[in-house]
């Protein structure tokens, strides 16, 4: 895959090819295009230069609903800063992306995965009214619930503290590994990075290795 | 449940929709009120006009009505009574007075009730048929000049009656001042006896008729196509000029309310959508990263809205429609009427209003949701919304605009509120931005700043904010308008509006007194106390030609055009303009021109313009002269009042009789009398029955106009109320992030106050100036009439602003600093 030149070159010459299954770290200093590359990857950014082929389709061929489409469908999110949303309790955090899917399911599928994070209890907390940890853990059962092919995760330790960080990492290669998914995670935690199958370093804007 | 609903359940109960539901059901259930109300007042107004006429349509004619006629009204199921008018002597003990005799069947008047009393100046009460046959009731002035008490007897004719009461009140009083002789009524039934109508009389036949609208608007088109000579329709549009200017005054002040109630609402929906959108664009970036498209989002929002915006409207019709029946009520005894029932039309139309209110301010800001990069779930500043353009409002205040206009039913007045209101945003948004930048660089605000950090901040914040700060001003400044101009300019227009129609307006019109009796009448006045009684001449003529061309009664189409040129003229001379008159056209003659002055309004109807000439005979004689001017005059003011003044020197040589209108008060009524026996052949006309009238006309539309500024003045509470909070969160979140940094809570606030304080003053003044501009332009350009400077305003105005903001600057200080700094951050995360 390969990104390349505008007036401010964030990411350039990158090849990398992701198999199913595979569990991707991204990993370099702030400022060295790791976020950019998992929204290129997600089809939330377009590149100036450059494809991704992501399940089968070639993501920049598609216009933005048709990609928007594809994520609901193939792809699901961790991010830094858990972006729950704030209007809606855990249970129907967790439902949403089922509802838009328009699954008649969505709730039993939500209360399950929910109890499979440990938040049976936690049902109808509003994300103000949880922890870091626990807010994540709910980000977690939102991304797990739509069973995608491939998980994409952006710092997912980055604001919580060591303690809730571990037990989140935990649940996700868990979950990971039950569910097959491809995940591609971006962190600057080099421990967290040791243990995925794979390392791809960025510094400038380029693999490094 | 379709997920649109679940979103909004999951919206409402989150918080996030009460403020923006709350402005709609606020400003569907002011709208709807006011409709209903407006629609309630306005009916009942034009049915006690028509008591006025005491009918809803009376035809007159100068021989009997062909049977067929009064037949057809009974066939339409319409109520029907009858009158015939004639003037004659009738002789009591103390002497003989012409009587305006008026017979009338025992359900007359239609509309509206007759009033008597069982002596003169007693107490009178409505009476409940008409005089019973034998009987007569005579009014006050027969009584004393007949020297007819109630019991007495009198000769009509060939007849003799007893005198059963004093009439005190007649609907129709007053509609013809010059023509009116004392009354005498009687029973139609007894006419016979007296026979005083006989072939050559001068009598006068009145059929009237009542009923539902469409029903006498039918029977009228059908009566007017069978019209012959000496016969005419009169309705409300053609019989009373002073009536109809009040009305029409009335449906100003309430469109103008309607309008304003309309226009707060909007902006508040504007406002609370704003935020809503802005508090949603995150959830928005996630719901594009969990797959939906742009299509999808904007329908689910969309409906979430058009679910929210009809239940909301419903529950505003049905909370109008309570306010109004519970008002209406509670003034019942206030509005001296019962209103009809109220009819749907205002529902719906609240509703639609409602509707395109939600449409037209909430669509484009949630246009903008859809517009959100998902990106923005990695990179926060991605996609930030753009300040809310005038344009991305086109549609919106587009459809509104059309709205006022209809809701006004007035093209005129909705075109100046709207063009007042759009000019007023621009303003107050561009001197607010050059307000607050130019308070913050001053050479006083430096030094202020070199003292106190938190003066420094506030100052800086002040400079920072600036565009948002104006939007945010502007909004404040236009709620606040709003309620100035319901409190303060409502007041003003309230009291010169009852200042046009004075209590002390001439109570009594003098008729009929010939040149060598001026002296000797005006000595009699002054002795009895009635110091200001200008004795004005009148000059008797008909109008034959127009430039040259002989006047034919078929030239004009409209039927008041063609009875003007049918009678005569009651021509006047005066070398000043009257007092009450103004010019609206060309000037004032001097004193030897050929020249005339005409009223605005006849020049109007039968089509004359400046230079035209004018022929008239008197007596065997005729004059022409050219039209100098145009005068606009006030029919409510009870003055006396000519269509056509002329130089003295055109017509001083002409035979002329002199009429005077002059007040009376309580008490010297004695006098009267005197003048009556004094001056026989003088008639005097007590108007004070229809002057009543007209004021609780007018003083029922005051309180029904007033009733209805409390919702206009809810809906600007709410502008107010979201401009304040529309910037809450952001401020929460710099002063949370201010006192991470250590900021002390002195520190906090005091920059807050004095931004908010600034922002309050500058707001406050603009507002001032806002209500006192659109005050003077209402007042003057609809209301015709002139709004002295009101110093409250000027006071109030800026107070309220400060006030205001210092309030809000306390408030939102509680807040901020009761919430601890880390889960205010967390929270805007």
């Amino acid at each position: 895959m390969k990104s390349g030149e505008a007036d401010l070159v964030i990411l350039r010459e990158i090849d990398l090819d992701v198999t199913p299954g595979e569990v991707v770290a991204v990993v370099g200093a702030s400022g060295s295009g790791k976020s950019t590359l998992l929204a290129i990857l997600a089809g939330l950014d377009t590149p100036t230069a450059g494809s991704v082929q992501l399940a089968g389709a070639d993501l920049f061929a598609l216009d933005e609903d048709a990609r928007a489409e594809l994520r609901g469908r193939a792809v699901g999110f961790v991010f830094q800063s858990f972006q729950l949303l704030p209007s809606l309790n855990a249970l129907e955090n967790v439902m949403l992306p089922l509802e838009l899917a328009g699954r008649e399911d969505a709730e039993d599928a939500a209360r399950e995965i929910l109890a499979r994070v440990g938040l049976a209890e936690r049902l109808h907390h509003y994300p103000k009214h949880l922890s870091g940890g626990e807010q994540q853990r709910v980000a977690l059962a939102r991304a797990f619930v739509v069973r995608p092919q491939v998980l994409l995760a952006d710092e997912p330790t980055g604001s919580l503290d060591a303690e809730s960080g571990d037990a989140v990492i935990e649940l996700l290669f868990q979950l990971n590994r039950e569910s097959g998914t491809t995940l591609v995670m971006v962190t600057h935690d080099e421990r967290l990075a040791q243990r995925c199958t794979r390392i791809v370093r960025l510094a400038a804007g380029r693999i490094v290795a | 449940m379709p997920l649109a609903l679940r979103m909004l359940g999951r919206d409402w109960r989150a918080g996030e929709l009460r403020v923006l539901a709350a402005a709609l059901v606020v400003a569907v259930a002011s709208i709807t009120s006011v409709a209903f109300f407006a629609d309630r007042v306005s009916r009942a107004l034009v049915r006690d006009a028509h008591q006025l006429l005491g009918a809803d349509l009376v035809l007159v004619s100068d021989h009997a009505w062909k049977a067929e006629i009064g037949d057809e009204i009974t066939r339409r199921g319409l109520q029907r009574a009858e009158a015939v008018n004639f003037i004659s002597m009738a002789r009591g003990e103390a002497g003989s007075q012409l009587a305006g005799v008026k017979a009338v069947t025992d359900n007359y008047p239609l509309r509206g009730r007759l009033r008597i009393a069982s002596a003169p100046n007693a107490p009178d009460a409505p009476a409940a048929d008409g005089p019973a046959r034998g009987s007569v009731w005579l009014d006050e002035r027969l009584v004393s000049a007949l020297g007819a008490p109630v019991g007495s007897r009198l000769k009509l004719g060939s007849a003799e009656f007893t005198v059963a009461a004093v009439l005190t009140l007649e609907p129709e009083r007053g509609a013809n001042f010059f023509n009116i002789a004392p009354r005498l009524m009687m029973h139609a039934a007894d006419v016979p006896a007296t026979e005083l109508v006989r072939t050559g009389s001068r009598v006068w036949y009145y059929l009237y008729a009542a009923g539902e609208p469409a029903a006498v608007a039918a029977f009228e088109t059908w009566a007017r196509a069978r019209l012959e000579r000496g016969e005419r329709v009169d309705n409300l549009e053609s019989g009373r000029p002073e009536v109809r200017a009040a009305i029409e005054r009335a449906q100003s002040f309430l469109g103008l309310t309607a309008l304003l109630a309309a226009i707060l609402a909007g902006v508040a929906i504007a406002l609370a959508t704003r935020r809503f959108v802005e508090r949603h664009l995150d959830s928005c970036a996630v719901m594009r990263c969990l797959g939906a498209t742009q299509g999808r989002l904007l329908g689910l929002y969309g409906a979430e809205f058009l679910i929210l915006g009809a239940t909301a409207s419903a529950l505003g019709c049905a909370l109008g429609y309570f306010a109004q029946g519970a008002l209406a009520a509670a003034l019942g005894d206030l509005l001296r009427a019962s209103l009809p029932a109220p009819s749907v039309a205002p529902a719906l139309q609240g509703f639609l209003v409602g509707l395109v209110l939600l449409l037209g301010f909430a669509l484009p800001p949630l246009v903008q949701l859809k517009n959100v990069p998902a990106v923005r779930v990695i990179r926060r500043e991605a996609g930030a919304p753009r300040g809310g353009t005038l344009a991305m409002y086109a549609a919106g205040l587009g459809a509104l605009s059309g709205l006022l206009v209809w809701q006004a039913g007035d093209l005129r007045l909705g075109l100046y509120v709207i063009g007042g209101f759009g000019v007023a945003v621009l303003v107050f948004a561009a001197v607010a931005f050059g307000a607050l930048r130019a308070v913050s660089a001053s050479a006083v605000a430096r030094r202020l700043g070199a003292r106190s950090t938190a003066l420094r901040y506030g100052l800086a914040n002040l400079r920072r904010h600036a565009r948002g700060n104006a939007v945010q001003v502007a909004s404040l400044a236009l709620g606040l308008t709003a309620v100035l101009l319901l409190t303060f300019t409502r007041n003003d227009l309230v009291d010169a509006w009852r200042r046009s129609a004075p209590p002390d307006a001439p109570n009594r019109f003098l008729i009929g007194v010939q040149p060598e009796q001026i002296a000797e009448v005006r000595r009699f006045l002054a002795g009895a106390g009635i110091a200001e009684a200008d004795l004005l001449p009148m000059v008797r003529g008909r109008l034959v030609a127009v430039n040259g061309k002989p006047v034919a009664e078929a030239d004009y189409g409209e039927e008041r055009a063609k009875r003007l040129v049918e009678r005569e003229f009651n021509l006047s001379y005066a070398d000043e303009l009257p007092a009450h008159n103004q010019i609206a056209a060309g000037r004032w003659y001097t004193s030897g021109a050929r020249e005339l002055s005409v009223e605005e309004g006849i020049a109007k109807t039968l089509g004359w313009k400046l230079g035209d000439e004018l022929t008239f005979t008197v007596g065997a004689e005729r004059f022409s002269a050219r039209i100098g001017s145009l005068r606009k005059l006030r029919w409510d003011s009870m003055k006396i009042n000519f269509f056509v003044i002329v130089p003295p020197a055109l017509l001083e040589g002409y035979p002329a009789s002199f009429v005077s209108a002059f007040r009376v008060a309580p008490g010297q009524e004695k006098g009267l009398d005197e003048l009556a026996r004094r001056f026989p052949n003088l008639t005097l006309v007590d108007v004070s029955a229809a002057l009543r009238q007209a004021q609780n006309v007018v003083d029922q539309v005051i309180n029904a106009v007033q009733f209805v500024f409390l919702f206009a003045l809810g809906a600007g509470l709410l502008v107010l109320y979201s401009a304040l909070v529309a910037t809450e969160d952001e401020r929460r979140r710099e002063a949370a992030v201010m006192r991470v940094y250590g900021a002390s809570r002195r520190h906090v606030t005091g920059s807050q106050r004095v931004e908010f304080l600034a922002m309050g003053l500058v707001a406050g003044v603009l507002a001032t100036i806002g209500a006192a501009v659109i005050g003077q332009l209402l007042a003057r350009r609809v209301f015709e009439l002139d709004l002295p400077p009101s110093a409250g305003l000027w006071l109030a105005g800026p107070l309220a602003g400060v006030l205001l903001l210092s309030l809000n600057a306390w408030l939102s200080a509680r807040k901020v600093l009761s919430a601890s700094p880390a889960l205010t951050l967390r929270d805007s995360v």
